[in-house]
């Protein structure tokens, strides 16, 4: 019983010559993944078009509710949210609105640094959420892979797509 | 007549001052070394490596709320804290630190120093029993029972080093000291008394009046700000007490080759308190029946068979 605690203290005083393994925060900023799940962001195409069609999938897979969104339609066919609202202050930070969005438009970023004094502030609008890139997926455009037809690209021109068949027209 | 009064009161307030300080400073040294035992660098924001960090806790200290509960017994659970520290830095009194250093030379020392540890045990008997509080209640009960059984022990462990030197006196003891450290023919005594100084300050392993995943914070779960701080100093004058003491009586006190008597002292007391500190880095606290019957069943008999030996020994001889 003796040995075993001088060999625990021993042990424990090797520890005074290991390496801390401390990240001194606000001068060393640790490693983050690229994939790292920390404050949202909205992208937009590679046509710097928004990529989100408000279809409110992110808002029901949401745990906390924290997702709020309004769909509008634009002129030329496309589907856009009037406002889209995150409420970082109930935000857990858990991905599965990047797992629901059918578009890549809502990705997390590895930032965590969003403090604020006044809760009010933890409230996102759209215009704070939506940056100029597309993110981490590049080259998808929902709209060249998807059937609904907006102004200039019609039902059948996306890619892997056939035209389009009227089954009306079959003689069968 | 006059400069030697002007001695005696540099002597009392040097005393007085430097352990104080020493304890202040430990809260910090404390902390730092178990970060780095623990693989992380510790308190070490405020100032040069963090040695501000002191300051930073006293200020707070002073000026955060302190709150004293509507159904404490208020006299008594204001006066306890302050017994602590009083009679640890009584005991200081008598620890010589240097052939000139030093506030009084009983030829009691020892015993004198015996009966003020024992004496600040009340200051925790009384915070618990004042706090009207179950939890503070039972670590007042344990510290009691603690104190008690390993009082006992300590007092015998130390007869060895009495009868070695012929005295009670801590500088005769000290001086017997000057060609074998009293480690040597004493290691049973020297451990049985190390372990007693444990428990006699608290510390962990042997924290169980406070054992803060039981009790909270045992029996000074009701107390904050100044009076808190007051227990906490007291903790650590009391681990310096111990480190100063065991280097008086086992570790030849202030011999030593080439450097200052003073030196030798305090090198020897620091790297006591640093073991104290390792071990509290080190060791798991034990359950509270194993305490106590490790102190019956271990380390009384151990201190008893010291205590023969030694006796047998000395009458052989002479
Ligand atoms: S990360 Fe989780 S909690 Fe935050 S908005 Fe997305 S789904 Fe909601
Ligand atoms: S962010 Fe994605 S999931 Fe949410 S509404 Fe927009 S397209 Fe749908």
């Amino acid at each position: 019983m003796i040995a075993s605690q001088i060999r625990s203290m021993w042990l424990v005083f090797k520890h005074l010559f290991r390496r801390n393994v401390t990240v001194q925060y606000p001068e060393e900023k640790p490693y983050l993944a690229p994939r790292y799940r920390g404050r949202i962001i909205l992208s937009r195409d590679p046509n710097g078009d928004e990529r989100c069609v408000a279809c409110n999938l992110c808002a029901v897979a949401c745990p906390p509710d924290c997702i709020s969104l309004q769909k509008t339609e634009d002129p030329d066919g496309r589907w856009r949210p009037e406002y889209f609202r995150i409420n970082f202050s109930r935000c857990i930070m858990c991905g599965l609105c990047e797992d629901a969005c059918p578009t890549y438009a809502i990705q997390l970023t590895p930032d965590f640094e969003m403090c604020e004094y006044d809760r009010q502030n933890m409230v996102y609008e759209k215009e704070d959420l939506l940056i100029d890139g597309p993110g981490k997926y590049h080259d998808y455009s929902f709209y060249q892979v998807a059937g609904k037809a907006i102004k200039g690209k019609d039902k059948g021109q996306a890619n892997n797509e056939a035209e389009p068949i009227n089954v009306k027209s079959l003689n069968l | 007549m006059n400069t030697s009064i002007w001695i005696t009161l540099l002597n009392i307030f040097g005393v007085l001052i430097a352990t104080v300080l020493l304890a202040a400073i430990l809260t910090w040294g404390e902390r730092r070394l178990l970060g780095f035992w623990q693989d992380r660098p510790g308190p070490n924001r405020v100032g040069p490596f963090g040695t501000l960090q002191v300051i930073a806790d006293m200020i707070k200290l002073f000026f955060k709320e302190d709150f004293t509960p509507r159904f404490a017994d208020i006299p008594v659970f204001v006066l306890a804290p302050t017994v602590v520290m009083a009679t640890m830095l009584i005991a200081f009194a008598v620890v010589p630190m240097s052939p000139s250093i030093g506030v009084a030379d009983l030829n009691i020392g020892l015993l004198f120093v015996l009966a003020m540890s024992s004496i600040a045990v009340y200051s925790i008997i009384l915070g618990g029993y004042a706090s009207n509080n179950k939890y503070a209640l039972l670590g007042g009960l344990r510290a009691a029972a603690q104190t008690v059984s390993y009082e006992v022990f300590m007092g015998l462990s130390l007869m060895g080093v009495v009868m070695m030197s012929g005295s009670f006196n801590l500088r005769d003891i000290v001086i017997a000291q000057a060609d074998t450290w009293f480690i040597v023919p004493q290691f049973l005594g020297f451990i049985v008394f190390f372990i007693a100084g444990i428990a006699e300050s608290r510390r962990t392993p042997f924290d169980l009046p406070e054992a803060e995943h039981e009790l909270t914070a045992g029996f000074h779960t009701e107390y904050s700000g100044m009076k808190f701080g007051m227990f906490f100093v007291g903790e650590y004058l009391a681990v310096i007490l111990i480190a100063a003491l065991i280097t008086t009586l086992f570790l030849g006190g202030w011999h030593g080759p080439l450097l200052p008597p003073i030196i030798w002292f305090c090198l020897k007391t620091a790297f006591l308190v640093a073991i104290f500190i390792l071990l509290r880095a080190a060791l798991p606290r034990p359950r509270y029946d194993q305490l106590m019957k490790f102190g019956w069943k271990v380390m009384l008999p151990l201190s008893l068979v010291n205590l023969l030996a030694t006796a047998g020994i000395l009458l052989w001889i002479a």
